[in-house]
């Protein structure tokens, strides 16, 4: 079956354990203002891949994998958006002994077979959680949370897969009233986080808003130094009890 | 029997075949203590060492403010006894020996040809002795003449027009490695006499013209060796015996290598691979308790400070083909034993520590030869080194063994070589991307308009179609090559007659294994363009003289560095049928022909001397250097632009294959231990999937922005650039500009 693909990386230090394949799917089903691949948005743009292609592809880069204790990391986009296809391909990919990851913003009904069946083949989630209040993650993304919270919930306590929450961290929204508290909070609940990445919110996407016409909502945005982004970094990782400075 | 003399150097020594013929390999394998820990054991630099150092440093400060030579003789042509002893500072000198009376000075050596000595001179302010340039024109003729008597107009047509370039005729070919180990484990008097021995085995009852040369070479040898003794004497050393510990062994080693740079000014004269067969001496010393660990590390610092500052006296022209200066003393560190066992030694270690110890430096041209076997340990110094320094380069051994054995070392940047078994003829190289224009306009050349190949049929198609391409362009190769082999045996025939490489030679074996080492450069330019042609629509944009000098490219196609088998496909292809033209002529000494994929710094002159191409490159614009992929065509990333490298045929360029790979620093890792071991198993991945050879630097492109602005705060920046390493500051604007122009993996 044919899946699309915005883009390939053969080498990737970021996105999971070890040298990373990362397979950047086409089409998202959020609209996050400070996306930075908004490129990757439409589900009828990229280029058509079948499945045994994408395969070859990645397994051209198993030497690396393998010696570095890495795999193939599907990003996007939303990667889920396409499970049947991804369903056929890390079906093939086990048959070699890939490690998979999935980097999702996780706006899926649990109930959802494909996905459930999917589940069974990935080693690590990379979980994006974009903001931890349903009306500040609407504003932010044009979506409530709920749903989001939820499917963490259900593949870190139910399916008990290992996963890596990843935040963008945004001065003024991220953290806005106490926020960063709740989020902490929620993290705790779940049984299977292995590591929790903050990220740096960065404007280097904007030229591909205006390439595709469209109107870039935060101009204004502050982008935080490394400095603060390990602060928030080191408090979410931290224990309930400890306070942080500033936020 | 071992003489007495042979008894006090070769005391504790397992005895071998070694003993009764000239056999370096054997005893290295019967004799060294392979090293499979960490570097821990390492030590600093002596306060001697240091001192030193910095009076060579303030040396090259001088040399670099003056314009890039410091001094240059004028007078005195460089023999091997040529010159009285010299020193940087005796005091402070452990190893001692340089190539003329003073540091840093030049040496005059008109035997490659003496206009271009002459011209040398000229260009930084010297004049070369009236009665020296007579006697060299008039009385005793020079290569450079030589070849220039026998060139066709052919030839000269190509040479001019840039089509064959960089050509050894009017310089010193190099790229020989004299085995100088051999003086340290045997003494001169041994080689003298085994020398001797080949001269009987000449006395045939016919005396042809092979013969003739052969007996003639000889004596050569033998009166070089005999001059290399007096050569030490003067500095008070006596090497008609074995070097009895380890100190002797490295300066013995060094004093062969010395007369060799005295004798000749050749474009690469490596020294092979002498930190394990120097190691047996340094452990033998080690567990006689007569020196120290921080003692060996200062030896060794101190044999690389002497070749740090080996030096040459060379044209502008030729410093803008091969730029920063480079004389390729290349290394070659580390691989495999033909048993199995790594030939990793903690001397393997040491001679990368001098690049802490005394900051990074372009000379030597550490190489590492890499294997998948190597000990962890020294696989990850090695990646350390090369995260702290670029300084280094790596090639493949698990490949090379198969053709050279385990004592090989490599020539230049990529060349390797079985040491003092086997030489090469150097050959410079043929620029592919010319010879595609060629074949779209008809033997023409696209800048000067000279008809400089055979005429072929006018193209009728409005677009050009792969398959005509190819025909023509096939046989353009056919042409060149023709041309490009005989122009390599005039050189070859008159260098040996005129600048004859006698004490290099000395320390070869009496049947030497020659290659013709052939080179291409613009392979991803062709690659790319043949890709456009056969994939997209290409049409010519011809001016009045009815050569194509822009073309229209209607659609996309795949570009060479992408992992993708279509275009890659191609590159092979291109490979593989120039190497196939190159095998079909008879060469001088009957040389085997060979191809390498390198281009040096001169992938920037070529580019100036080559019109638009089909891929999108404009007139004027660089190569990639080496076997790269185009700037800025990888899309896929890293491990696709390494795969599409190292699908390269290694059989079909048994000359080498260079690549040049640049990481901005966070890319390969958050901390420093990740990144170690990042670019460990990129190596690995790298040399699994048959590359060759990678350049490896680890470097901001901030850096280098700044220290073009700011030079005199990066003294001892290095930057590999292809097959060898440049200190960034020395290089011409316009080289600085390439070099930030590459790709430089930096996605994070």
């Amino acid at each position: 079956m044919k899946g699309r693909v915005h883009s390939l990386e053969s080498f990737s230090k970021v996105d999971g354990p070890g040298i990373r394949y990362v397979v950047f799917l086409q089409g998202c089903n959020l609209r996050c203002k400070f996306c930075h691949n908004p490129d990757t948005w439409n589900v009828n743009a990229g280029m058509e891949m079948d499945s045994d292609e994408l395969v070859k592809e990645i397994l051209k880069a198993k030497p690396y994998m393998k010696k570095s204790h890495g795999g193939v990391t599907f990003s996007g986009g939303e990667p889920l958006l396409q499970a049947e296809f991804l369903l056929e391909v890390c079906k093939k990919l086990k048959k070699y002994n890939i490690h998979i990851a999935i980097d999702t913003a996780g706006n899926f009904d649990i109930e959802n077979h494909i996905i459930n069946e999917l589940f069974n083949y990935i080693d690590l989630f990379l979980y994006d959680i974009k903001h931890i209040d349903s009306n500040e993650h609407n504003l932010l993304v044009g979506t409530k949370n709920e749903k989001i919270l939820k499917l963490a919930t259900y593949i870190s306590n139910v399916w008990k897969i290992p996963m890596w929450i990843r935040i963008v961290y945004l001065p003024g929204i991220t953290d806005k009233n106490n926020a960063l508290y709740r989020l902490r909070n929620f993290i705790s609940t779940l049984k299977s986080v292995e590591k929790i990445d903050v990220l740096p919110y960065h404007d280097m996407g904007v030229y591909k808003w205006e390439k595709l016409g469209i109107e870039y909502q935060l101009k204004e945005q502050k982008i935080p130094t490394d400095e603060e982004c390990k602060k928030v970094e080191a408090f979410l990782n931290s224990n309930k009890s400890s306070k942080i400075s500033n936020v | 029997m071992l003489e007495e003399k042979e008894y006090i150097g070769w005391k504790d020594f397992e005895k071998g075949v070694w003993c009764d013929e000239i056999n370096v390999r054997d005893f290295i394998r019967l004799n060294y203590t392979m090293y499979d820990g960490d570097d821990k054991f390492l030590n600093g630099p002596t306060e001697k060492t240091k001192k030193l150092w910095d009076k060579v440093s303030d040396l090259m400060k001088q040399e670099s403010e003056k314009g890039g030579v410091l001094d240059a003789d004028t007078k005195i042509v460089s023999t091997i006894t040529s010159h009285d002893v010299g020193y940087v500072d005796k005091d402070l000198e452990i190893i001692v020996g340089l190539q003329t009376d003073k540091p840093l000075k030049r040496a005059m050596m008109p035997n490659g040809g003496v206009r271009t000595a002459a011209t040398a001179l000229e260009e930084y302010g010297y004049k070369m002795d009236d009665e020296v340039k007579e006697i060299f024109t008039k009385y005793r003729k020079t290569h450079n003449q030589g070849v220039f008597d026998a060139y066709t107009p052919e030839i000269r047509s190509c040479r001019r027009n840039s089509i064959i370039t960089g050509l050894p005729d009017a310089y010193g070919r190099g790229r020989i490695i004299g085995d100088y180990r051999r003086v340290a484990l045997y003494g001169v008097d041994r080689l003298i006499e085994d020398k001797m021995n080949q001269q009987k085995s000449l006395e045939a009852d016919t005396i042809d013209e092979e013969i003739i040369r052969l007996r003639e070479e000889i004596t050569e040898q033998i009166n070089a060796l005999n001059e290399l003794k007096e050569m030490a004497l003067k500095y008070g050393y006596d090497i008609s015996c074995p070097a009895k510990d380890a100190f002797e062994a490295i300066q013995w080693t060094y004093f062969a290598y010395l007369g060799a740079i005295k004798e000749q000014n050749g474009a690469a004269m490596s020294i092979g691979r002498i930190s394990t067969f120097l190691d047996i001496y340094i452990q033998r010393d080690l567990n006689d308790k007569k020196i120290t660990e921080e003692e060996a590390q200062e030896l060794m610092d101190q044999l690389i400070i002497k070749l740090r500052i080996v030096r040459f006296m060379r044209t502008k022209a030729y410093s803008s083909l091969f730029a920063g200066d480079p004389n390729w003393v290349t290394e070659s560190i580390g691989g495999m034993s033909s048993s199995g066992k790594t030939l990793v030694t903690k001397n393997s270690f040491r001679v990368l520590n001098t690049l802490f110890n005394l900051g990074p430096a372009p000379e030597p041209n550490l190489t590492v030869l890499w294997s998948e076997n190597l000990p962890e340990g020294f696989k990850k110094f090695c990646s350390k080194v090369s995260v702290k320094t670029s300084a280094i380069q790596y090639e493949n051994d698990d490949l090379m063994r198969n053709y050279y054995g385990d004592d090989y070392a490599i020539a230049c940047c990529v060349s390797a070589m079985r040491i003092g078994k086997q030489m090469q003829f150097f050959g410079a190289r043929c620029n592919l991307a010319k010879a595609l224009l060629y074949a779209i306009n008809y033997g023409k050349d696209e800048i000067s308009g000279d008809q400089v190949g055979p005429i072929s049929q006018p193209i009728t198609t409005e677009y050009l179609e792969y398959e005509d391409v190819m025909k023509r362009f096939d046989d353009i190769m056919s042409w060149v090559a023709k041309v490009y082999i005989n122009a390599l045996n005039i050189i070859h025939y008159m260098h040996d007659k005129y600048a004859y490489e006698r004490l290099q030679m000395a320390l070869h074996d009496k049947d030497v294994y020659r290659t013709m080492a052939c080179g291409i450069s613009g392979l991803s330019v062709v690659a790319d363009s043949l890709s456009a042609i056969k994939y997209a629509k290409v049409k010519p944009i011809r001016d009045e003289r009815g050569i194509a000098v822009d073309f229209e490219v209607e659609g996309d196609y795949p570009c060479f560095g992408n992992d993708d088998d279509k275009v890659d496909a191609i590159a092979l292809d291109i490979q593989k049928r120039f190497m196939d033209k190159l095998r079909q002529h008879k060469t001088y000494r009957n040389a085997e022909p060979t191809m390498s994929i390198l281009t040096i710094t001169s992938n920037v002159l070529y580019g100036e001397k080559t019109g638009t191409t089909p891929d999108g490159r404009k007139k004027g614009e660089p190569f990639a250097p080496g076997a790269n992929p185009m700037y800025h065509r990888e899309k896929n990333g890293i491990i696709s632009a390494l795969n599409s490298v190292a699908k390269l045929d290694y059989e079909e360029s048994i000359d080498g294959i260079s690549y040049t790979f640049s990481f901005i620093p966070s890319v390969l890792g958050k901390t420093e231990e990740e990144k170690v071991d990042t670019l460990k198993i990129l190596l690995d991945g790298y040399f699994e999937k048959t590359g060759h050879h990678i350049n490896i630097n680890v470097l901001d492109r901030e850096v280098l922005l700044d220290a073009m602005d700011h030079p005199e705060k990066y003294p001892q920046l290095t930057i590999r650039v292809s097959g060898y390493a440049v200190k960034f500051v020395n290089l011409s604007r316009k080289h600085q500009l390439d070099i930030l122009a590459r790709t430089f993996h930096d996605k994070k």
